[in-house]
């Protein structure tokens, strides 16, 4: 999707949050010199392009109990990918599938799918089912579970 | 965080709607006042159970690009890389994970060109090895966590 400066505005007022305040939008549109109107109108534009994934609440996984956010890798066959990561990726738990690059030889990985567990065992149980699902097209796996959160700001224009 | 606290994280990781009194229109659906709402995102966004609120922006539909990329970074000097990879405006999260690969991070950037350029910088300033690892297909992304 194409945007334009005053699409680039609008990204730069809220990039860091949304004004708490009853009207929003219209707070926003004062500070940027619009009307209520066009700001929501450019917004349902980006949401509906595909720029905004949506406007809403963005938790910190600890604080709602989610300790043990596993981040798993494995090793399959590159033919076989595809329909490995579909697979994966219908699993209830998976927040996220993705394919990357491997870095041989350090990092043989190219199947990557996060989980979240309350508990370790919970996590543990979720990165079972995903190795009994994947069987023997899977030729090994580690997780990587993140033991502290550095940064988490989302994108930010500079 | 009590029970409205996880209501109210339930129903806003679906999405704010764009309307002239947003709030009011959650608030009804929630059985609150708009002031109560709005208090509680304030509280939940000054305790950091909120990260942050608002639209979530998808540097790729923009024209940009994303990659998630890690380093084999010393113990002894892990604070003062985690400063030297956070001051990067385009790092959008950072994550210490539990492998020799113990640093993990997303570059979210306006110009698919820039991953190569932060990281070529990132490698430079710390003197590390850095891999990218771009996504190459995308099964499934689906952020929500029930609170």
């Amino acid at each position: 999707m194409q945007l334009d400066a005053i699409d680039r505005q609008i990204i730069q007022a809220t990039q860091a949050g949304l004004p708490l305040v009853a009207e929003p939008y219209l707070a926003l549109a004062e500070s940027l010199g619009l009307t209520a109107a066009e700001v929501m109108q450019r917004l349902t534009a980006m949401l509906d392009g595909g720029v905004i994934r949506r406007i809403g609440a963005v938790p910190n996984h600890y604080r709602l109990g989610y300790k043990h956010n596993g981040m798993t890798v494995w090793d399959v066959d590159d033919a076989e990918i595809d329909r490995l990561g579909a697979a994966v990726a219908a699993l209830s738990f998976v927040s996220h599938c993705y394919r990357r690059p491997r870095h041989l030889p350090d990092w043989p990985y190219n199947l990557f799918a996060m989980v979240h567990g309350k508990t370790a065992a919970e996590a543990e149980a979720q990165v079972a089912q995903i190795a009994v699902l994947l069987g023997a097209d899977c030729r090994r796996h580690e997780v990587l579970y993140s033991s502290r959160i550095l940064k988490k700001t989302g994108l930010r224009l500079s | 965080m009590d029970e409205l606290d996880k209501a109210i994280i339930n129903r806003l990781q679906t999405g704010l709607p764009i309307c002239p009194a947003p709030y009011a229109q959650v608030a009804v659906e929630l059985g609150i006042s708009t002031e109560l709402l709005l208090e509680r995102l304030q509280q939940q966004l000054d305790s950091g159970l909120l990260t942050r609120f608002g639209p979530m922006y998808h540097a790729e539909q923009m024209g940009g690009a994303l990659s998630l990329a890690a380093m084999q970074v010393p113990e002894a000097r892990f604070a003062e890389v985690t400063d030297i990879v956070n001051a990067f405006v385009e790092v959008a999260h950072n994550y210490a994970r539990e492998h020799s690969l113990n640093m993990w991070f997303v570059l979210a950037t306006e110009r698919p060109e820039q991953v190569g350029e932060v990281l070529a910088a990132i490698s430079a300033q710390t003197g590390l090895t850095v891999f990218n690892m771009p996504k190459l297909n995308e099964y499934y992304v689906g952020l929500q966590l029930e609170a």
